[in-house]
């Protein structure tokens, strides 16, 4: 069974830790070259398509600003 | 599939627990103290425990854990957070009550009122999260510094012939007979993050069932103590604090 | 109907309190002269009679933490020690005071300094009324003079709590403590209900209700301006407990031209040492401060300002015979005549002392 998902993400309260980045299996997600109102670079979908909606990124986030969505295809 | 088809109540897989606040923590970028919050607040939510639950705050980096909570929360003095939890489960013995301690809080100057409380089997739950530094206050040695490793008051690295031995406080209170279950977890890595989380719902459960203290201890990270990045910080904590802190279970009530 | 009367030592009389008038928990550490108060409860099983929590702490530090935890809850908690204990406790006291929490604390003062005797002593009364611990605050202090009023001052000591959100401590001393008179005590009342904290304390810690937000007990704020207006509603609750619940008793002021200072026992060996003084006819009678904070300065200066000379007793080096000369403005000679390190002084000496005042 295959699943397809994707992320809303908080990017105010994203602290650019990058620690989610490297719990992402797909490599889906990255931190942006801009920045945030607190000056952090926060996180951003990089590859929508690959999101299978794992919530490896919000189950480490420390800052909890991840939402996962995930649907069966 | 386009992503506003996927966006849908329906398909929520994970969302921030209504059990945390809407407050940013105060915590630096990466700290697994955030982690670790939001752990004990699922748990919370999932067993539907909010309103009976007190927990209590440290002194250190998470002394403003309460804020954090949206359940009834006391801010301990430095190290004392189990003998409070000692009275409010006396006090309140139907409620859930948690300490959340950092290791100079728990492991230095609380040192008596953990071991006590928990040789006395209080019926609580003690979270303890070990970075192995003094975060809040800039950086200085803990009781759980492992040898060699720079602080901010062991500028050339913990030498044990002055400054003692690192401090496995957890083994320690393992051997206690007031301890009902004894774990060591970590939050460095999606798999360990959720093995800690269930750790700490198996926490929660033992406390119901009235049989001492539940301990977990979470081996994290502390960046800013450590001077590395968020993500070389837990590749440092793989490579040294697991060896003297390995992970797992120390001890696990007997099976009724 | 007539009360219960009892003969007991004062410190099982405030034990035999606190279960008759329903605490809830009581946490301590075993330390003379005043180990009677938790032997007493242990063999009265409270937590058979009335459900009340009685706990053997590790240490006076934990006590005082337990005492700070279950009064977050909206509990009625109290601790005792004695004057070494009570010092190690002075951090959770300033906590308790800052968290504005309710709580009783009972310290059976002996000699010191350091490890000092064991034998009586009132050389903490700076300690307790000026502070002892860190930052402004105060402790309502109660001074028993009889084994009746050590029974009376826990009820009256968690009263007040309750009023102002702030630590009570009943200062009594080994003498008070250890000495046995009788006592009426009253019948068993219930412990409050958790509907009844509920409805009474809305700020107290005892679970979240989905009505409110979450409580939070703390002494932190680091916001300065902040804690500047925490700091100012604290002493404006201090000055109200000013205005308010000042306690004081007068003995033979009448007629007096003298005026003995003395709170606790020595007050009591005041009263002996005026009918001695009387009856050499020195008119002299007797000030007995009950509350030390808030000290009745008002009292003492509408009194002293009729008086040749004020002598404050006390059995230590001269505490409390600072507020005395503050009271009286200097307008009037105070002089203090006190026995320390576990001795306690003679009617027949505090009469010597009272006829050098008057012989100046």
């Amino acid at each position: 069974m295959a699943f397809k998902g994707t992320i809303v993400i908080d990017m105010e309260k994203c602290k650019g830790c990058d620690v989610c980045v490297t719990g992402c299996p797909n490599s889906c997600i990255a931190l942006s070259k801009k920045v945030n109102k607190k000056g952090y670079n926060y996180l951003e979908m990089l590859n929508e398509d690959s999101c299978i909606g794992c919530a490896n990124c919000a189950v480490i986030c420390p800052d909890g600003v991840l939402e996962v969505y995930r649907v069966k295809v | 599939m386009t992503r506003e088809e996927i966006i849908k109540p329906e398909n929520l897989v994970y969302r921030r627990t209504p059990v945390l606040t809407d407050a940013t923590m105060h915590y630096c970028p990466g700290c697994g103290h955030g982690t670790v919050h939001r752990m004990i607040a699922e748990v919370i939510e999932e067993m539907g425990i909010q309103e009976n639950t007190i927990g209590i705050a440290p002194v250190g980096c998470s002394v403003l854990a309460y804020n954090y909570f949206d359940v009834d929360f006391i801010e301990a003095a430095h190290g004392r957070a189990p003998a409070i939890a000692t009275a409010i489960k006396r006090l309140k013995p139907d409620h859930f009550v948690f300490s959340y301690q950092g290791d100079g809080d728990l492991a230095a100057i609380g040192t008596g009122e953990t071991i006590h409380t928990c040789n006395r089997g209080e019926n609580i739950t003690m979270i303890f999260v070990n970075n192995g530094i003094y975060g809040m206050t800039g950086g200085q040695m803990a009781p759980t510094t492992l040898e060699g490793m720079k602080t901010a008051t062991s500028p050339y690295g913990r030498d044990r012939e002055i400054m003692g031995n690192t401090l496995k406080i957890t083994e320690l209170l393992a051997q206690l007979p007031g301890t009902c279950y004894v774990t060591r977890q970590a939050v460095y890595s999606p798999a360990t993050a959720r093995k800690c989380k269930k750790a700490i719902r198996q926490a929660f459960e033992y406390q119901k069932l009235g049989k001492g203290v539940s301990f977990v201890e979470v081996v994290s990270n502390c960046n800013s103590g450590w001077k590395l990045q968020p993500v070389q910080a837990n590749e440092w904590l793989v490579e040294n604090m697991l060896p003297m802190f390995p992970l797992g279970d120390m001890k696990v009530p007997d099976k009724e | 109907m007539s009360k219960e009367l009892r003969l007991m030592k004062g410190n099982e009389a405030i034990a035999e309190a606190a279960i008759r008038c329903g605490v809830d928990g009581y946490f301590g550490y075993p330390i003379t002269p005043q180990s009677e108060i938790l032997e007493h409860l242990m063999a009265e099983k409270p937590y058979e009679k009335t459900g009340m929590v009685v706990l053997q702490a590790e240490s006076e530090v934990a006590s005082i933490n337990m005492v700070y935890g279950g009064a977050a809850t909206g509990k009625r908690v109290m601790t005792t020690s004695s004057s070494p204990g009570i010092s190690l406790m002075q951090e959770g006291l300033s906590y308790i005071a800052g968290a504005e929490l309710p709580a009783l604390i009972v310290n059976v003062v002996r000699g010191g300094p350091g490890l000092g005797t064991i034998q009586p002593s009132q050389a903490d009364y700076f300690q307790t009324t000026k502070g002892g611990g860190h930052g402004d605050y105060r402790l309502i202090t109660l001074a028993p003079s009889s084994v009746q009023e050590m029974y009376d001052f826990v009820e009256l000591g968690f009263e007040l709590a309750f009023k102002y959100r702030n630590p009570v401590m009943i200062l009594s001393d080994g003498v008070i403590g250890q000495v046995m008179e009788k006592v009426e005590v009253d019948d068993y009342k219930p412990r409050w209900t958790d509907e009844y904290i509920k409805q009474n304390f809305p700020w107290a810690a005892f679970g979240k209700l989905p009505t409110r937000n979450h409580n939070i007990i703390t002494s932190l704020e680091l916001d300065s301006s902040k804690q500047e207006q925490v700091n100012i509603r604290i002493q404006s609750k201090y000055k109200e407990c000013e205005a308010k619940e000042v306690r004081y008793e007068e003995i033979m002021t009448q007629d007096a031209e003298y005026l003995f200072v003395a709170y606790g026992s020595s007050a009591r060996i005041c009263q002996k040492a005026i009918e001695l003084a009387r009856s050499e006819g020195i008119k002299v009678g007797l000030l007995r401060p009950i509350t030390l904070w808030p000290f009745p300065s008002k009292a003492l200066k509408a009194l002293g300002q009729k008086m040749k000379g004020i002598l404050s007793i006390e059995m230590s080096a001269g505490q409390m015979v600072e507020d005395v000369k503050l009271a009286v403005e200097c307008r009037v000679p105070v002089e203090h005549y006190g026995r320390f390190g576990g001795i306690i002084p003679t009617p027949t000496e505090i009469c010597e002392a009272l006829k050098k005042v008057i012989a100046k």
